[in-house]
């Protein structure tokens, strides 16, 4: 038997909502799906298993929120088969007991048991069944008890908007259809029937998640800044040779394949990681910990506030196109939701451009445990000189920051020098 | 009567970008990007639905000038079929 925990989405997650079972007790399930949808203080994610095996119980029901370690879900490991009866009857010994639950800040009381807002002529939801919706359309649903498999989207390609789940609110508090029917937790024990609640008009649900978006920014950030000794250093890259190659290579291509500016540059990042793999892992229980996967956290800004840093794993065995469409597919699922677990836990270093406003240069603060962040500013048009000529070229302003307790400036100069050379070699990136 | 369904095109578009601004509300020489906050990722995907509504593919040359609603549309109706 295996249990599947509540993860720790973040350093400083302590607890996490649960917002959706992507299974149910008797589903097959492989190492890697997605099987349950977490609420976490930044974002709906997406939660993998890492067994495989058979569900065997569910003993968290969505909306409910537990500390992380919590025992959410019993997976039948194929080695062991164990009589189904005790699993089945709640939680298991061992599984932490209501009361251990820390009691939560006021306002942000546990939803009720989940009530079904049924729409005319919707179909039935399954706990299996994959409901593309928005993170503030997630939490608006949970916060509220309502059934986003029962929502009819109105986004992109279906998707669940905050806008659909407000309509359903609204709908609800105004005309509770006599034959809406009250159910329990799907696959729990019978519950009481739960009336109606009023969405709580005094206490807007995005003032609330823009409040914990910032308390975990804060957390986070405080703690990088209490303990690690940031070291920075910065290089202006003449960027001509790789503006010229994009220029060329997106010329080529239809504009649904064009490259970002950003593309080539997390190409060089991870290229000159593999020269300095020093600077790609953590800072872990006062060890140096280098990682051999390349795994880049890319910051990405949501347009309500805040920011989230999901890595493209892997980033190091992508191609400039791969890393493309890498890069949309994870832009895209930040904002309109469905970033997996592995996303959100597995960067082994940070990449920051703000060079689409006027900043010519980031000093950036480390993600703990990671030990460096990459920033990049504006390409701006700047007197260059070389070989005893001047002239205007492009030019980019590179920082590092990292810790210094995993590195020293040495290291960080041969990475930055690295990054330059592979930038200025475009057609091997 | 193109440019206005052009200029209709461009704020269904740019709504889907930015749910939460009114894109009817920006001045004809207003900078888009700077007003409603579109990072270059959001801009690429601006044009490459503009070309799916309109049919106008823009090369990546031309995005410097067009910067407003103004230029955006002088551009695209001089090109939409």
């Amino acid at each position: 038997m295996a249990e599947f925990l509540m993860p720790s989405l973040g350093s400083d997650m302590k607890e996490g909502t649960l917002l959706e079972w992507r299974v149910k007790p008797g589903d097959r399930v492989k190492r890697r799906d997605v099987i349950a949808v977490v609420d976490t203080d930044k974002a709906a994610i997406e939660v993998e298993v890492f067994e495989e095996g058979i569900v065997e119980a569910l003993l968290v029901q969505p909306g409910e929120k537990v500390p992380v370690g919590t025992v959410l879900a019993v997976i039948r490991t194929e080695a062991v088969e164990i009589s189904t009866g005790e699993a089945a009857a709640g939680r298991l010994p061992g599984a932490p007991p209501a009361e251990a639950v820390p009691p939560l800040p006021p306002g942000a009381e546990a939803a009720p048991a989940p009530r079904v807002f049924r729409a005319p002529s919707a179909p039935p939801s399954t706990p299996g069944e994959r409901v593309r919706a928005s993170p503030y359309a997630r939490r608006l649903a949970a916060e509220h008890s309502i059934d986003l498999g029962l929502l009819h989207g109105t986004g992109p390609e279906g998707t669940v908007r905050a806008a659909d789940v407000q309509l359903a609110m609204a709908v609800t508090a105004e005309a509770p259809a006599p034959e809406a029917p009250v159910k329990g937790p799907p696959h729990g024990e019978a519950t009481e029937p739960v009336a109606p609640a009023a969405p709580t008009r005094e206490r807007p649900a995005g003032r609330d998640q823009a409040a914990a978006m910032r308390r975990a920014i804060a957390a986070a950030m405080a703690r990088s800044k209490r303990e690690i000794p940031h070291y920075y250093l910065q290089t202006k890259i003449d960027m001509s040779r790789t503006l010229r190659w994009l220029e060329a290579e997106n010329l080529k291509r239809s504009i649904k394949e064009r490259l970002l500016p950003v593309v080539p540059l997390i190409r060089a990042v991870a290229m000159a990681l593999q020269e300095v793999p020093e600077l790609n892992g953590y800072w872990i229980d006062d060890r140096h910990e280098v990682r051999e996967a390349i795994n880049i956290g890319f910051a990405i800004s949501l347009r309500q506030g805040g920011l989230i840093v999901p890595a493209i794993l892997g980033a190091d065995l992508m191609s400039v196109d791969e890393l493309m469409e890498a890069l949309r597919d994870l832009i895209t699922r930040t904002r309109a939701g469905g970033l997996r677990g592995s996303e959100l836990t597995e960067a082994t270093i940070s990449v920051t451009s703000l060079g689409d406003l006027g900043v010519e240069t980031v000093f950036g603060v480390i993600y703990p445990p990671q030990v460096a962040l990459v920033g990049f500013g504006r390409i701006t048009e700047q007197p260059w000189a070389e070989n005893g000529m001047l002239a205007v070229r492009p030019v980019l302003s590179a920082t590092l920051s990292a810790d210094h307790r995993a590195t020293d400036g040495r290291r960080g100069a041969q990475f930055l020098d690295a990054l330059n050379r592979h930038l200025q070699e475009p057609s091997k990136l | 009567m193109k440019e206005e369904k052009i200029l209709q095109t461009i704020f269904k578009l740019l709504r889907r970008i930015a749910p939460e601004a009114d894109p009817s509300g920006l001045a004809p020489d207003e900078n888009i990007r700077r007003a409603l906050d579109i990072d270059s990722f959001d801009a690429l995907n601006f044009f490459i639905q503009l070309h799916e509504e309109l049919g106008v593919t823009i090369p990546e040359a031309d995005y410097g000038q067009l910067n407003t609603l103004a230029e955006l549309t002088r551009y695209l109706a001089s090109r939409v079929a």
